[in-house]
């Protein structure tokens, strides 16, 4: 499983024309646990700057990720 | 190098002009500054136009000799530079180069964009292309999303907040208003600022700058031949173009910019100044955390206090470093091919003691930076009066 910690994160109002059917949407950069960062999608649950997620899908090249609930 | 001078300068009114082209916007500016060092035409020695997406706002191609020509400049290299936001900010750099080098004497400088022809959504689609489109693109990024992820980070890291945002576009509002070729010449308030349209979270339509036509033109020359053309030439003291990845997500550190921090250092090294030395700028407020980012990371500002600093008035008009005195690109206006010679422009007036309502007391140094993208491309100037 693809893990991550959210580096930065915004929700988009003003799509562009493709997205306008998805407004408002969570758009993040995640920090990998195995190193780089990636530009993706939220799933789900808003996430905020250091929540852990997870990757949930790959969208014809765009990842997507969702908050995960790791036990402490 | 050779030492190099601006010996003229010449800019449209920034706004929306259904009734000027590309063509007619760019000539204008350019005919101004030719006029400004009494310079004809065929004088000119070489042409750099510095205009972001001409071809996709504009369907036209080929725009430096269509412009050039249209100003009676034939016969002579034209070169097109495309930077995103910082492709005058490059012209610029290309042209200085080549005059320093001996290459020519006479060169004019120009930038410009017509945005206001396309519809929004189209025009959003154009300012993403500026990003990476493969991976940002195809996420849905658009331009404001992806300074607002560097607003967010920024927020989360140094205690920015919302009301420091909103002091800049409080200030720029105010300053372009004393710019009568300001775009937007309305002074809001903090409340206004913060209650606005939400463009991506935290930026709202206040902390976005303006969609504009218009056109900005400078001429240059050697400073040993200035006194030539004009009483009142400004030197180029320094001067350096950097770049880095497109992708926001491939930089370490997103509430920096390492291409500008670098061309900071090399224009004050060349320049033999610091940032105490500045005594305005114009920086690149493409959005209000880019102000505020900018003023840190050219040194006048500590990392993390560019926020606070906007919010104690400092970059006011009559704080103790003037920033946007124009209005920035938040008010003054965002042609984005422009906005680079654009800024050359108004602190040409200020160091000439032109500057009318927005004249600041002190103006024998000012520094420019022009971003491009979300970093980059970025150029940093150092202009000074010469005695």
């Amino acid at each position: 499983m693809t893990l991550g910690t959210v580096y930065s994160e915004t929700t988009i109002f003003a799509p562009p024309r493709e997205f306008l059917a998805d407004a408002p949407y969570q758009l993040l950069i995640v920090t990998l646990d195995d190193g780089g960062r990636v530009t993706g999608r939220v799933l789900g649950d808003t996430v905020h700057i250091d929540d852990r997620v997870e990757l949930a899908e790959d969208r014809g090249g765009v990842p997507f990720f969702r908050l995960r609930i790791e036990a402490s | 190098m050779r030492p190099v001078a601006v010996i003229g300068m010449g800019k449209t009114a920034f706004g929306a002009f259904p009734q000027k082209d590309l063509r007619a916007l760019a000539v204008e500016a350019g005919q101004k500054a030719l006029a400004d060092a009494g310079v004809a035409p065929e004088q000119v020695e070489a042409f750099y136009l510095g205009n972001f997406a001409g071809p996709s706002f504009v369907g036209q191609s080929h725009l430096a000799p269509y412009i050039a020509g249209a100003m009676g400049i034939t016969g002579v290299p034209c070169t097109r530079v495309e930077a995103a936001c910082a492709s005058s900010g490059s012209a610029f750099f290309h042209g200085v180069s080549a005059v320093g080098a001996g290459l020519y004497d006479l060169v004019l400088v120009s930038g410009v964009e017509k945005m206001t022809s396309a519809e929004t959504p189209r025009v959003a689609e154009i300012l993403a292309m500026a990003g990476d489109c493969a991976t940002e693109g195809k996420a849905g990024a658009t331009f404001p999303a992806l300074f607002a992820l560097i607003a967010k980070r920024h927020m989360h890291q140094f205690g920015t907040t919302r009301e420091h945002l909103a002091a800049v576009a409080v200030k720029n509002h105010a300053n372009g208003a004393k710019n009568p070729d300001a775009h937007m010449k309305k002074v809001i308030t903090p409340q206004q600022a913060l209650a606005g349209k939400m463009i991506a979270d935290p930026l709202t339509i206040y902390d976005c700058s303006l969609v504009s036509d218009g056109a900005a033109s400078v001429l240059l020359c050697p400073l040993e031949r200035a006194h030539e053309f004009t009483s009142q030439p400004v030197r180029v003291l320094g001067l350096a173009q950097t770049s880095d990845y497109v992708a926001l997500d491939r930089k370490a550190d997103i509430t920096c910019f390492p291409a500008l921090q670098a061309a900071a250092r090399k224009a004050y090294q060349m320049a033999g100044l610091g940032p105490d030395d500045v005594d305005l700028a114009e920086v690149h407020d493409c959005f209000t955390i880019a102000e505020i980012v900018a003023i840190e990371d050219l040194g006048f500002a500590p990392k993390g206090r560019g926020g606070f600093f906007s919010f104690d008035g400092e970059t006011a008009i009559g704080g103790s470093k003037p920033v946007n005195t124009s209005g920035g690109l938040k008010a003054k206006g965002r042609p984005v091919g422009a906005t680079g010679v654009a800024q050359i422009c108004d602190l040409v007036l200020q160091i000439r003691g032109e500057a009318g309502e927005r004249q600041v007391a002190k103006h024998r140094i000012g520094l420019a930076q022009n971003l491009g993208g979300s970093g980059a491309t970025c150029v940093v100037t150092i202009l000074g009066g010469v005695a």
